[in-house]
């Protein structure tokens, strides 16, 4: 057995610390802690939750639990540049999907994944409120309308 | 006491306002089936999280099926619990269960104590009309325990078991949906974690998606080898438990019948754990009262309590939660381990043959003997002093599978000389069975008095958390006892505050202590079967001529001949341990 992988800096371990002293380090207030700890590290890696584990009181098992159950909350970092594909009705019945499996393909990653270099990341959302401009993609700030999948290379050299 | 009046299947009961329609009927002697529901009886510990189903019963005027395990009675209520409604929506609630059930029951661990097997059969299911995915997640082995989680049902009896019993806290339900499982942190094998092994996860599973590690195929090979001598130990909690296999009442106490089957089985020696825990109580008894001179004295470094370290499962626990009071425990091998040492040093020298050319193999009431005879101190040369342990439940199975008629064997001795064995060691094998034969030879030693009386019903009992004080001739000896590993860290809390009273703790992690273990025969939630146990080890003990360690003749010859005397350096070497900080152990990948 090899010990623990501690890669969080001691900073990390005082921004985490801190979150959990503002709800009294109670174990019912999980949920809560774990939202603003993403807020602050953008996903919840093993040892962030083990982390929080520790300050609550309670199993990793049980964090780890709470993690998975809420699709809300993620254990894989979101790339510098997320990509959020609609798949909202007008999006959909105007080619979304098709639009989606291109990026799949050409980034080489699932949903909710990010490629090995951290640039990018995949996610769907519903709807972002401008179906005339339907199908949308967003990538980090930057909204593009009326994708087809033949623009999706040309949108990541956007990015290079 | 505020009670409600209600009718089950056209019975009038009175019950107490907060009782369960499920505990109501069976009040009236009615049992509900019921599959994730768990009632842990005298730890008050109960798992109703109304998630199977199994157990829905009809109350008029409800517009659904309620679950009874779950629901309240109320005034006035009228439940039917075998309408043709109840019955056929919990046949498809089963139907429902085993849809994505992998079908090997013919060749699966649990088969023939597997409560979704008896429920289907319960339920008269012939076919199920609907086809689910399988689910395919990977086998987790660990030294003790397997997890198949494909047979998991999420009915989170080891969940309860794991966080709330033993407080250990490694396994969780996980996910959602139809990917939802049971399963440790960041799913981690259990091998990387602070499971201690103790195996009541185990106990509780209703389903094959946690049994324990298999070494009976190992054992037959092993009994076959003409080049091999075979030695096998018997821990004191195994004969107490073993005859419930056979059919016999809980509490039919088999100590010669087992002698006797083993013998059939072709062990080449047949000898006692119970010898080792006369020698357990040699060392540790010693160890207790010199840190207890030491402390009279004025030492104020000798450390107090002194901790039995029997149970590899406490031990283990201990050193991933309380490293830092590592040097608190007893120094003192389990009895398993200072068997095979013995063993594989004096005995095989009193025969004439290598260590390499012995097995020695021990039958427990246990699965974290497994582990414990694993662990990389326990082996000389890289050969183990103990090379496997098998479990009650296992040596059933093996007594079955040889054909041997268990009820008409003739009641038999074990071998000589690692098979005498005295009263105070065959109660090691419950709750405040260890701390009593200590106490019986550390009374005798250190005032030079012959006890008047060996029973010591102040230590007894099955109250999860108990304590006592023994008069040592006006030292008066404060002793705790817990049994839980949940119970045993309260005890371990208030020492690390500084805050504890005792001289002497005993500790074992499964509810009941050894009887209750996690290799002990199934009990399906029946915690008179523990009772009953209990009960048979002081019979046992009762009955005994030779009630105090220090008078076994054969421990008494053994120090003569070979250890000299308790805590010599020999004894050191062959019968104590140190202890690891496992605190940093867990690594997440």
């Amino acid at each position: 057995m090899s010990s623990i992988k501690i890669k969080l800096k001691e900073k990390d371990i005082n921004q985490i610390d801190e979150i959990c002293k503002c709800f009294n380090n109670e174990p019912g207030e999980l949920i809560n802690v774990l939202h603003k700890v993403q807020n602050v590290f953008g996903y919840l890696p093993a040892e962030v939750q083990d982390v929080v584990a520790n300050k609550l009181n309670m199993s990793v098992a049980k964090v780890y639990g709470v993690v998975t159950f809420y699709s809300f909350f993620t254990m894989i970092p979101k790339g510098r540049y997320p990509i959020s594909i609609c798949t909202g009705t007008a999006c959909y019945v105007r080619g979304a999907e098709k639009v989606l499996d291109e990026f799949k393909k050409q980034l080489n990653i699932k949903v909710g994944e990010s490629t090995p270099d951290g640039k990018f990341s995949l996610n769907c959302l519903r709807c972002v409120g401008a179906c005339g401009l339907a199908p949308v993609v967003q990538v980090a700030d930057k909204t593009y309308g009326r994708v087809s999948p033949d623009l999706v290379k040309d949108i990541l050299k956007n990015y290079e | 006491m505020e009670t409600v009046k209600l009718i089950i299947d056209k019975k009038l009961v009175e019950v107490e306002k907060g009782t369960t329609i499920l505990q109501a009927a069976k009040k009236i002697g009615i049992n509900i089936p019921t599959l994730c529901y768990m009632n842990l009886g005298d730890m008050h510990i109960e798992n109703k999280p109304g998630g199977c189903r199994v157990c829905v019963v009809e109350v008029e005027g409800r517009r659904n099926l309620a679950p009874a395990c779950a629901t309240d009675c109320t005034d006035g209520m009228v439940v039917h619990t075998h309408s043709i409604r109840v019955l056929n929506a919990r046949k498809t609630v089963v139907q429902l269960i085993l849809s994505d059930h992998p079908f090997d029951c013919l060749v699966c661990a649990k088969s023939g104590n597997c409560e979704l097997q008896d429920l289907a059969h319960k339920m008269g299911i012939r076919e199920i009309p609907y086809q689910g995915q399988q689910s395919t997640y990977r086998k987790d082995t660990s030294p003790s325990i397997i997890r198949d989680v494909d047979k998991c049902i999420m009915c989170r009896r080891c969940e309860v078991m794991c966080n709330e019993v033993q407080t250990v806290g490694v396994l969780s339900a996980i996910n959602r949906g139809f990917k939802a499982v049971v399963a440790p942190a960041f799913e981690m094998n259990l091998d990387h974690l602070i499971c201690t092994y103790c195996g009541q996860c185990v106990n509780v599973c209703p389903t094959g998606a946690l049994t324990e590690v298999d070494h009976t195929n190992q054992l037959i090979n092993d009994l076959a080898d003409p080049e091999k001598t075979v030695i096998v130990q018997t821990a004191p909690a195994v004969r107490a438990a073993l005859g419930e296999e056979f059919g016999l009442a809980p509490g039919t106490s088999v100590t010669g019948k087992m002698a006797g089957a083993l013998r059939e089985l072709g062990f080449n020696y047949v000898f006692d754990t119970d010898f080792a825990a006369d020698l357990t109580i040699m060392e540790e008894g010693t160890e207790l009262l010199g840190r207890l001179t030491r402390h009279l004295e004025g030492d104020k470094e000798v450390k107090l309590p002194i901790l039995t370290s029997c149970c590899p499962a406490w031990v283990k626990f201990f050193e991933h939660n309380f490293p830092e009071m590592k040097d608190i425990p007893s120094t003192a091998r389990s009895p398993q381990q200072m068997f095979g040492s013995i063993a594989k040093t004096f005995f095989a020298d009193k025969i004439g043959i290598n260590r390499k050319k012995m097995v020695v193999v021990s039958i427990m009431p246990c699965v974290a003997k497994k582990y414990e005879c694993s662990r990389d101190e326990f082996k000389a040369d890289g050969n183990p002093d103990v090379d496997y342990s098998i479990s009650t439940r296992e040596l059933a199975s093996l007594i079955k599978r040889a054909n041997i008629d268990f009820l008409s064997l003739p009641d038999e001795d074990f071998d000589h000389p690692m098979g005498e064995s005295t009263g105070a060691s065959v109660i090691f094998g419950t709750s405040g069975g260890v701390i009593e034969a200590a106490v019986r030879t550390a009374y005798e030693i250190y005032t030079g008095k012959t006890l008047q009386k060996v029973d010591f019903e102040e230590l007894r009992g099955l109250e999860g958390l108990r304590s006592a004080t023994v008069d040592f001739d006006g030292l008066k000896l404060n002793i705790g006892i817990a049994h839980g590993l949940g119970n045993a860290r309260k005890l371990l809390e208030e020492i690390k505050a500084g805050k504890s009273v005792y001289h002497a703790i005993e500790i074992m992690a499964c509810p009941g202590g050894c009887i209750g273990g996690g290799g002990q025969p199934y009990i399906h939630g029946d915690s008179s079967i523990l009772k009953a146990r209990h009960k048979a080890l002081y019979t046992e003990d009762a009955g005994k001529t030779l009630r105090k360690s220090h008078e076994n003749p054969d421990i008494i010859k053994l120090y003569e001949d070979f250890l000299a005397k308790p805590m010599s350096d020999k004894a050191h070497h062959l019968l104590h341990t140190h202890y690891f900080d496992r605190k940093k152990e867990i690594f997440i990948d």
